[in-house]
């Protein structure tokens, strides 16, 4: 069993892109449940919008890659109105299941064949990156960086974008939540009549929140497919499920947490997907095989998933008081 | 019954469950599915399917697969099955060579291309609808009546499910997103007691509602009930729901694999009945048996005294209590009933598909959800009336919009009614303040 | 004001009517017009109001057993409900369809039967919820710090001002969970008054309140008619209601049943029947036939 290679693929994915991609949308998320107390399960369906978004409005309108990203995120804020508009007035679990199937339906949508000519249905799409390669600032030959961090001059430019996205969604976030809007939503959380009868037209506040953390899902979205196809096998429902994970395993109603959890959730996939199948090799899982090694991490990982609400549901940097979803 | 005697009952129903489930896994280690005309066996990917017409299956039929630069093919063996092992992951194009077909059959739904991806499991299925070549035009009328059966059929299966979400819901105010593994459940018992284990499956497929129930039983003593006593939050236990939803898919998995497997029956033949309506005697039967199970659950719903007590409950609670209902103990009778009507449904649900695939449940979660939202959230009656509408709705929405999509019909209704009617149609509307 | 000091007996508005005190009276200067008001709930009548008006900067008592309605009223005043039929004005404006939150923008605030202090936060920014003037609670201010943080400030004198009226200033950077009841009470009516209202509308304010606040409760409420405000109020409690209350308004049944002065209205034949049902005088055993008279 190669340690060396077990952990320095684990450290390598720290910085992956979809590490990334996740950071953004269980930031979009925080948005969503953490801060504003919006039980959105459509998570998938906001980062199949930013990532079809991005990739059409390059293959079907010939869109240099900065447009595309902003028609994703366009299309986002549509999607949070469309969805918005009739569903905010709803009560909590019956906004889980609208946004649920609102997801599906991006899903469907994009995967019938009867949209083939621009989505690709099954088979998705791919080769839509040379604007963006064309971009790229950085030029060198093989692989520069250092221990598990090396990178092409293409990764490292998905890197670096990767990374200014966060920073600047995390920078606009944090600003939000200190602010008095955050505060009145924050109140909307609790006790939504309370925030109406002192005057606040909380209907709005909502839409805003939806469409925040809809921008950075899809933004998310994009990250997933910058660095080669986008395929709508990507977007089920188990994508939300992995974002609400990352999200709760950070801290729901934290402004940090959500990137934290991101990076600390794709570690332990990484590290249990190199893991796994090792020690299935060398005999010490019995007698499964290399493919049931694998499935045996998103076992662990739904377990995961129960254990944190059940005794740590505030995640790592959470305070337990300050959440409104437990009792 | 002292005490000691109810102790000593309630853990010897947990070790029973519990050397069920080891029973359970130990079998499944060394389950192997049917065999097939196979090439490309050095590889670790495979793509494989079935040949058949009316449920007759067809050999010496070519198939070819092609893509990520390697190409091979294989004809169909006496079964109707075929294998091709492909030495990476990714896109590859299925082609049915039409011309090793026997006169006047020819693939009449999706073409006899096909793309298929091999994913991360290493296994995918490709399936051919074969019909008959001269196609008799059939009337509107005639489809819309033979749509609308298939659509009573789902219906019917499907109302299975929903009933028991329903009824969790109105008793314990979950909603259960785990409800969808509880149906593939049911199918993969039913697996494990007819093929692995061999009995006949009139046999195999009451055991498998049985083991649901018992696996229902034991998810509210080992799971809910302990957690509804430490007080978690509903939004607490539905996020935890998902979470065993997600465990329990991959546990499914993990045992049967990434392809579908096929219980004794699924390939019965289908008899054309009238104008367009062709269904097998499985077809029948699990329509008859839908209905009379349906039938019992309602007489036990509104006439016995559990009945009423469970619908005393999802009324007020606090009020059913202190008329001295034992809410804990109908809440425990609640699950072992939804998650029995889930068992079954899974089984019919194995035979409609037609096969049993580790995610089977969760392409029907939200239509149960849809059913169930239509019907009225906590209410059995407006499950059923959802369910058969949705299945209803379903089916002949495929005469009109693509067949890929025809479960986005069902979804836009569920996001309709949550606007409009939230209570749904039998539900009732809730006094503010 | 101290605790310590006997409470005076406040000073009763009076000639408030226009006309003889019945239900539906007209005031000499009403600031809330009700008119043919009505709401169903699954075939109960809940609400049934004729017509009725509430006099400007007056304490008014809305008083019935439970059921009469008087909660639902509050809600469809306060746009959190919507009225089968019926129009109502307040401070001239027409409110019927005007969403609840509109509704407390204009002037007329609520308060809750269940106190809706928000626990999850401090006493201080439960208070500083309450500014209607804070530019930053708007999504592109609240980016800038610098376009908000002065209204900030003046929000936060305002509101430690407020605070340290109703005795609370030593709990503002407490989570308002950790206030009693009659605090969080307190706390809910003291964050009302942030937004400046003209009329405020409490129901219940005593309820779950320990005694020894009661007096405090009732020298705030008695303060906001002193500084121009409009007061209408829910309550049981008949010794408060008769303490402070400048007029009286009877439900019963979701229909104004009485009208009046405190004492005068107490005695009502009307008001009686409502509380202790007509045939209070006579033998049970006479009513139901028992006993043959």
């Amino acid at each position: 069993m190669d340690w060396l290679i077990i952990l320095s693929n684990t450290a390598g994915s720290m910085l992956s892109p979809i590490t990334m991609a996740f950071a953004l949308a269980a930031l979009g998320l925080a948005v969503h449940f953490g801060f504003a107390g919006l039980l959105n399960f459509g998570v998938a369906g906001f980062m199949a919008i930013g990532a079809y978004g991005y990739v059409i409005s390059i293959l079907t309108f010939g869109f240099p890659w900065w447009a595309a990203i902003l028609v994703s995120i366009g299309a986002s804020i549509i999607f949070a109105i469309i969805l918005g508009i009739p569903t905010l007035r709803l009560r909590g679990d019956y906004l889980a299941i609208v946004t649920i199937a609102a997801a599906e339906i991006v899903r469907l949508l994009f995967l019938t064949t009867a949209f083939t000519p621009v989505t690709g249905s099954a088979l998705g799409l791919s080769g839509y990156h040379n604007s963006f390669r064309g971009a790229n600032p950085f030029e060198w030959d093989g692989k520069r960086g250092f221990g598990p961090w090396t990178y092409t001059a293409t990764e490292f430019w998905v890197l670096v974008i990767g990374l200014i996205m966060i920073t600047v969604s995390l920078l606009f976030v944090w600003r939000l939540v200190k602010s008095p809007w955050g505060r009145v939503i924050k109140g909307i959380r609790e006790d939504e009549d309370a925030v109406r009868a002192l005057g606040k037209n909380v209907f709005a506040y909502k839409m805003q929140a939806l469409i925040i953390g809809g921008i950075l899902g899809a933004l998310g979205g994009v990250m997933m497919v910058l660095p080669s196809s986008v395929l709508p096998a990507s977007f089920v429902t188990a994508l939300t499920f992995f974002v609400w994970t990352a999200l709760l395993l950070g801290g729901a109603a934290t402004v940090f947490g959500p990137v934290l959890g991101a990076v600390l959730f794709w570690i332990l996939q990484a590290f249990l997907a190199n893991l796994l199948p090792a020690l299935s090799d060398i005999g010490l899982l019995g007698g499964i095989n290399n493919q049931q090694a694998a499935i045996m991490r998103f076992i662990l990982i739904g377990a995961g998933l129960m254990l944190l609400v059940i005794y740590r549901p505030q995640g790592i940097l959470g305070d337990k008081k300050e959440l409104t979803f437990v009792k | 019954m002292s005490l000691d005697t109810q102790l000593i009952g309630k853990r010897s129903i947990k070790s029973a469950a519990i050397s069920l489930l080891i029973a359970i896994a130990g079998s499944f280690w060394s389950f192997q599915p049917a065999m097939a005309n196979e090439v490309g066996t050095e590889f670790d990917n495979r793509i494989s399917g079935n040949v058949q017409f009316e449920g007759e299956p067809l050999e010496g039929v070519l198939i070819r697969v092609s893509g990520q630069g390697y190409t091979n093919e294989v004809t169909t063996n006496s079964e109707g099955k075929w294998r091709i092992g492909v030495p990476e992951q990714g896109d590859y194009e299925v082609v049915l060579d039409e011309s090793t077909l026997p006169d006047g059959i020819s693939v009449v739904e999706e073409g006899a291309t096909q793309q298929v991806n091999v994913g991360k499991s290493g296994r995918v299925t490709k399936n051919f609808f074969l019909g008959e070549s001269e196609r008799t035009t059939t009337s509107v009328m005639d489809q819309l009546i033979a749509r609308s059966i298939y659509g009573l059929n789902f219906g019917l299966m499907l109302a299975l499910a929903a009933i028991g979400l329903s009824l969790v819901f109105g008793t314990t105010g979950l909603s259960n997103f785990a409800h969808a593994e509880m149906v593939t459940f049911g199918a993969v018992m039913a697996l494990l007691f007819s093929v692995v284990l061999e009995f006949p499956i009139w046999i195999a497929i009451p055991l498998a509602v049985i083991a649901s129930g018992v696996m229902g039983y034991g998810l509210d003593s080992g799971l809910w009930k302990p957690l509804r006593k430490r007080g978690l939050g509903l939004v607490q236990l539905m996020i935890l729901s998902i979470g065993l939803s997600l465990t329990a898919r991959y546990i499914f998995q993990f045992f049967i694999g990434g392809e579908t497997s096929q219980i004794p029956g699924y390939d019965a033949k289908k008899m054309n009945l009238f104008g367009a309506v062709a269904l097998s005697v499985v077809d029948i039967v699990s329509m008859i048996l839908s209905t009379v199970v349906i039938l019992v659950f309602a007489f036990w719903l509104l006439y016995t005294k559990i009945g009423k007590a469970t619908r005393a409950i999802s009324d007020n609670a606090s009020l059913a209590a202190a008329s001295g209902i034992d809410v804990d103990r109908v809440i425990r009778i609640v699950w072992v009933v939804a998650a029995s009507l889930a068992g079954l449904a899974g089984v019919l649900w194995a035979y409609f598909r037609p096969g049993i695939k580790w995610d089977m449940g969760a392409q029907i979660l939200l239509l149960m959800f849809a059913a169930v939202t239509l019907g009225g959230l906590g209410t059995a009656f407006g499950a059923l009336i959802g369910a058969l509408i949705v299945g209803v709705l379903i089916e002949t929405s495929a005469l009109v919009i693509p067949n890929d999509l025809k479960y986005v019909g069902a979804l836009v209704i569920l996001i309709g009614i949550l606007l409009f009617r939230p209570q749904g149609i039998l539900g009732r509307k809730e006094r503010i303040g | 004001m101290s605790s310590k000091e006997p409470l005076s007996t406040p000073e009763k508005t009076t000639g408030l009517h226009i006309g003889e005190a019945l239900p539906g009276v007209k005031k000499v200067d009403p600031i809330l017009i009700v008119d043919k008001v009505s709401k169903d709930f699954g075939g109960l009548r809940a609400v049934d109001v004729d017509h009725l008006e509430i006099p400007r900067n007056a304490i008014t008592a809305l008083i019935g057993p439970n059921g009469a309605g008087k909660t639902t009223l509050f809600n469809l005043l306060t746009g959190f409900d919507k009225p089968d039929t019926g129009t109502w004005e307040f401070d001239g404006s027409k409110l019927a369809g005007i969403p609840a939150f509109k509704v407390a923008q204009l002037g007329e605030v609520r308060t809750f039967q269940l106190t809706k202090a928000l626990s999850l936060l401090t006493v201080l920014e439960n208070m500083k919820l309450g500014a209607k003037e804070q530019k930053g609670e708007k999504l592109l201010y609240s980016l800038v710090p610098a376009l908000w943080k002065k209204q900030e400030k003046l929000i936060e004198q305002k509101a430690l001002e407020i605070l340290s009226r109703f005795k609370l200033a030593e709990k503002k950077d407490d989570f308002a969970a950790s206030l009693s009841g009659g605090q969080r009470k307190l706390l809910e009516m003291a964050r009302a008054l942030m937004i400046d209202p003209t009329l405020v509308m409490l129901d219940e304010p005593m309820a779950g309140v320990n005694p020894a606040l009661t007096e405090s409760l009732l020298e705030h409420i008695l303060n906001l008619k002193d500084q121009g405000l409009t007061v209408l109020f829910i309550e049981h409690d008949m010794h408060m209601v008769r303490h402070i209350a400048d007029w009286v308004v009877v439900m019963a049944e979701g229909k104004v049943v009485a009208e009046g002065p405190p004492d005068k209205v107490m005695k009502e034949q009307a008001v009686v029947d409502a509380y202790l049902g007509s045939h209070q005088d006579v033998d049970l055993g006479v009513v139901t036939g028992r006993i043959k008279k």
